[in-house]
């Protein structure tokens, strides 16, 4: 089964990591820009990750036949002071052109801040000036359904926003339903702890439907899957969904929504 | 899609056993020295949601997590995410 992975963190994986990705079917990968585990104490430190996401893993994917694609911001975590958030922001310019670059994520809250609302905003401009999809992150556990509601008030502010362009991930139960009736699309990120369960993920896919919604693994350096979206698929196919829906939730609506970028060419 | 009776084949024995899991843990808080904190009490009052006859359960337990407080700050007086609105939080929507 061909598959498309839209959010993982690749820098924080190892090479035998790409080798379970391109045996379970998938065939490409997107990695949004993150907070890597620890404060970077200076703006070089994320010019060196934004050429790790634009020259390097895409080289480390290519000899595992996976095509990797990214996502340029500086994520929430490290946006809360906003002279350092925009010292880095201002090196997001000269790499949105290079041949891999999707646009503009995943932006969005960490603890619920205006300082984070400012620079979150920042960046949506930036997107809207260049014409680039949104990948947007929502906040952890018990900050989750305030930092959406912010958001999504936030973004009704952009009267030019094309809401079809821009990803709210990490929904869950209490914040599904906000994200998709405002006209959005929405991601599912298959945690072992937190965020969703296969389980969940499929019962949200079986009330809500399959249209502008996606699965991830988000995997990265804290306690998650690579392989949870295939796993997920394998559940759904045991829960008697067909081959077509199974199709469409883990490549065809990340195609569709991914294709937004013409580098996108899967 | 799958009947009741196939999702119970299917996962009946997972369900149950995390329905155990959370029982252990309550002892296991319970049998210990020293003093629980918010996020027990947040747990506990969690609990009762699961036997309601509401079709969103899930949902339920995850609005009564989260932090509906309205204010926001400049900034963040800490970093980090616990599982349960602070009681502060708590009291703010409750006030």
């Amino acid at each position: 089964m061909k598959y498309i992975e839209p959010h993982g963190h690749m820098v924080s994986r190892t090479t035998d990591d790409y080798e379970k990705l391109a045996l379970s079917g998938c065939e490409a990968i997107c990695e949004p820009a993150f907070w890597a585990g620890f404060d970077r104490s200076s703006a070089d430190g994320f010019y060196d990750y934004f050429r790790q996401l634009t020259e390097y893993e895409p080289k480390r994917a290519a000899k595992y036949g996976i095509k990797h694609y990214c996502w340029l911001c500086i994520n929430p975590k490290e946006a809360d002071d906003p002279g350092f958030a925009r010292e880095v922001m201002s090196l997001i310019p000269q790499f949105l052109d290079c041949p891999t670059v999707l646009g503009i994520g995943e932006i969005g809250l960490n603890k619920n801040t205006r300082n984070e609302l400012r620079i979150f905003e920042e960046h949506v401009q930036l997107a809207l000036d260049r014409d680039l999809p949104i990948l947007i992150h929502t906040p952890h556990l018990e900050d989750k359904l305030k930092g959406t509601r912010l958001i999504l008030d936030s973004l009704a502010s952009f009267s030019k926003l094309d809401r079809g362009k821009v990803i709210i991930d990490h929904v869950e139960e209490h914040t599904i339903s906000h994200v998709l009736d405002a006209g959005y699309w929405a991601g599912m990120t298959l945690y072992p702890e937190s965020k969703c369960t296969p389980h969940r993920a499929i019962d949200m896919l079986e009330i809500y439907g399959t249209d502008r919604l996606w699965m991830n693994s988000a995997c990265d350096w804290g306690h998650s899957d690579p392989l949870a979206v295939p796993k997920c698929a394998l559940e759904m196919k045991r829960r008697n969904h067909t081959p077509e829906d199974i199709e469409k939730i883990v490549y065809q609506n990340p195609r569709k929504f991914l294709s937004q970028s013409p580098r996108f060419t899967e | 899609m799958p009947s009741k009776k196939d999702l119970l084949d299917l996962q009946f024995i997972d369900a149950r056993h995390m329905l155990i899991n959370l029982a252990a843990f309550l002892d296991r808080i319970d049998r210990h020295q020293g003093d629980d904190d918010y996020r027990y009490a947040a747990l506990k009052n969690a609990l009762p949601l699961l036997l309601t006859d509401r079709p969103d359960r899930a949902r339920a337990v995850l609005e009564s997590f989260s932090d509906h407080s309205l204010e926001v700050s400049d900034s963040a007086p800490f970093q980090g995410a616990f599982g349960a609105a602070l009681p502060e939080r708590k009291l703010m929507v409750e006030g």
